[in-house]
């Protein structure tokens, strides 16, 4: 549970007046609880003393209400300037001096109110709503002419992460990511996570929702079933990927290939180069994957277990894509808004085998949520685990191991 | 503070009651103009014959009836004059009149923020190295660290918790020897153990509860001379009995605005 706090300073002849003591009584006897940071005593009787105290509570009403009471004995809030705000010169951009978004759980101050900014990701402005006085954050496309955005970094205040109580591998994670790292260990808590959130979800439980973005190495490599088999468990709730992965998935459907290479046979079939083109051209001609699926003509693998169990799926598509597949968004604001639309509820995130999708993914993302980045290219888990989060955990080893595995560590019998 | 010797002091030609801003005012209970004015003029005659003081007469002016407290003018130490910043708004108009005589008279003035609470005289006052700053009533603590690093004073800031008792001396007076005349209930345990760490026992003149009801604190103390209100007998023998020569005079005009003999003075040096 974060804690509301707020850094006041004392300063005068507050030792021998027992004006500090009192201020500290004051704070316990309501039930808040201080830092004594920095106490300066002064060095003679004339030369004041200055202290900087750090009070907590458990709700911000109460912090307010400390503050009240403790603000006419002379303790004044340390940084009580609210945050500078400019109009947004036009439709889609942000004032020149705009304050950009970390991942963490951040306040801005106004008129001297700390308040929480909704939708916290990285790399957004933050728009102030003036009357209602509330704060979120807005993409640069998105942000609309005259909107109040926040610049500078007066009166912005970000709050560090405290660590996750469960003794977990997310618990002592540092940035760093290593292919020496024992793998097993790792991903027996991921299978435990996964675990506490099938049941939160099925529950019915906010916040319990498991998302994973994942590449076409997944199939190739031989995740396939595996995957397919966590999606009809349960154990995945939101699906983002490109063209390619539904479209390799299908492709082993309906020729028993992927990119051409024979899943059974084990070498590349004469003409397979061709068949995720004639996948694609076969959903396009029914019109959608779903279709395609209830329709019997897509009876396995990924896209069949997400039909089958109403797993949300987001295709955002790229300029090296064929066809697209039906369903696929080839406007990468568009794809990235409704990314951003799935992110609430989401309780974990597996980043696996895409780069493209790992790394955009990663940015919508608050730090508060557990990721686990797999990749056997290090500097993709590296990029997202320096994000500075104590909950991101980076694996290097090929996608289908990984998903092999964590589906064996939750029961599945190949 | 030295003891007094020159005092600031405005005629109440124009006091009455014209606005409530404290327990003590009450507009319906007027004032007798005739008597308020002999009284003033016989405290300024124990002031200036019995106890020896010069006084300063300031002008008063139609329209503010509390010029004649001129405690509240602000504070003076040497030539220097930090002109008071009143709380409430009915008493904001004297800071012109109070400032404009600190500079007519060649004070350095040097003036707090604007929008800062503090009231001079009322919530400053103590020993010569040591200043007490009543706060919460009227003035706001935050003045005081200010004024201890322009007057290099140490200043213990005393909360007042009794709005009877809404200015730090209508409830203690530093007495010329070092003694210390009080009503403890005006402060919370903080302020009365901070005073009680300060003031050995036998220099702690406590007031009864009666009398500092009729502001036996409010007391102006020159030399071995204590000007207090008349009424208060048992403080008269406490501050005998430590040798000081008690002169009581009657001023229960001012009382209905809740002020008395400090309250009609400024100390100047």
């Amino acid at each position: 549970m974060m804690q509301d706090q707020e850094t006041v300073i004392l300063q005068g002849h507050i030792i021998d007046s027992l004006i500090l003591a009192k201020v500290l009584d004051r704070i316990l006897m309501m039930g808040g609880t201080f830092d004594l940071q920095d106490v300066q005593i002064g060095k003679t009787r004339e030369e004041p003393s200055r202290a900087r105290i750090v009070v907590r509570a458990s709700s911000a009403k109460l912090l307010s209400e400390i503050l009240h009471a403790i603000q006419p004995h002379g303790a004044s809030v340390e940084n009580e300037r609210d945050c500078g705000l400019a109009a947004a010169p036009a439709d889609g951009i942000f004032p020149s001096e705009f304050y950009a978004t970390t991942h963490l759980p951040t306040q801005v101050r106004i008129r001297d109110q700390w308040v929480e900014v909704e939708g916290i990701e990285m790399d957004l402005g933050i728009c102030v709503d003036l009357v209602r006085l509330t704060a979120r954050t807005v993409p640069m496309g998105e942000v609309k002419r005259g909107e109040q955005v926040v610049i500078g970094r007066e009166g912005v205040r970000v709050i560090p992460l405290q660590r996750p109580r469960d003794r977990d591998v997310f618990s002592f994670m540092e940035s760093q990511v290593s292919s020496e790292r024992p793998h097993g260990r790792v991903i027996g808590d991921i299978a435990k996570r996964l675990v506490q959130l099938r049941t939160g979800f099925r529950e019915g439980k906010v916040g319990s929702k498991v998302l994973l973005a994942g590449g076409p190495a997944i199939v190739h490599a031989g995740g396939r079933e595996a995957l397919a088999w966590l999606i009809d468990e349960e154990f995945i709730h939101v699906l983002f990927c490109g063209n390619a992965l539904p479209a390799h998935d299908m492709e082993v459907d309906l020729y028993g290939t992927s990119l051409g290479y024979g899943h059974a046979a084990g070498r590349v079939v004469p003409h397979g180069h061709e068949h995720h083109l004639r996948t694609i051209n076969r959903i396009r001609a029914i019109g959608s994957i779903e279709a395609g699926v209830k329709s019997g003509i897509i009876k396995t693998g990924i896209m069949a277990a997400c039909v089958r169990r109403s797993v949300q799926v987001v295709m955002a598509g790229t300029i090296r894509d064929d066809g697209p597949l039906p369903g696929v968004i080839t406007d990468s604001l568009e794809a990235q808004a409704a990314m951003r639309a799935a992110i609430p509820g989401i309780g974990m995130a597996l980043l696996v085998a895409s780069t493209l999708h790992a790394v955009a993914t990663g940015n919508l993302l608050p730090a508060t949520i557990p990721s686990v980045c797999v990749d056997v290219n290090p500097s993709v888990p590296t990029k997202l685990a320096d994000r500075g989060s104590f909950q991101a955990v980076g694996l290097v080893m090929d996608a289908a191991s990984f998903l092999n595995e964590l589906a064996r560590e939750l029961g599945w019998q190949p | 503070m030295a003891a007094m010797s020159r005092l600031l002091v405005c005629p109440p030609d124009y006091f009455k009651i014209e606005y409530e801003i404290n327990p003590w005012m009450r507009r319906s209970n007027a004032v007798d103009s005739e008597q308020a004015i002999r009284q003033w003029h016989h405290l300024m005659q124990v002031l200036e014959q019995d106890v020896g003081a010069v006084l300063e007469r300031m002008k008063p002016v139609p329209g503010l009836p509390d010029l004649v407290f001129t405690a509240n003018a602000g504070i003076v130490v040497g030539r220097k004059a930090v002109p008071s910043r009143f709380r409430y708004a009915e008493r904001r108009k004297e800071e012109t009149y109070f400032e404009e005589w600190f500079r007519g008279q060649g004070y350095e003035v040097v003036t707090l923020d604007p929008g800062s609470f503090f009231e001079g005289a009322g919530d400053l006052l103590g020993f010569p190295d040591t200043w007490f700053g009543g706060y919460r009533q009227r003035s706001d603590i935050r003045v005081f660290p200010t004024l201890s690093d322009w007057f290099h004073r140490e200043i213990i800031p005393l909360e007042l918790v009794d709005n009877r008792f809404y200015h730090l001396d209508t409830c203690l007076c530093p007495l010329s020897g070092g003694e210390l005349l009080y009503f403890p209930p005006a402060f919370d345990h903080y302020g009365q153990a901070a005073l009680a760490e300060r003031i050995t026992p036998s220099r702690r003149l406590v007031v009864s509860e009666a009398e500092a009801l009729r502001f036996a604190c409010n007391a102006v103390c020159v030399g071995k001379h204590v000007v207090l209100p008349a009424g208060c007998p048992e403080t008269e023998s406490l501050l005998a009995s430590c040798g000081y020569l008690p002169h009581p005079v009657p001023l229960d005009e001012f009382m209905k605005s809740g002020g008395s003999a400090k309250c009609l003075t400024l100390a100047l040096d």
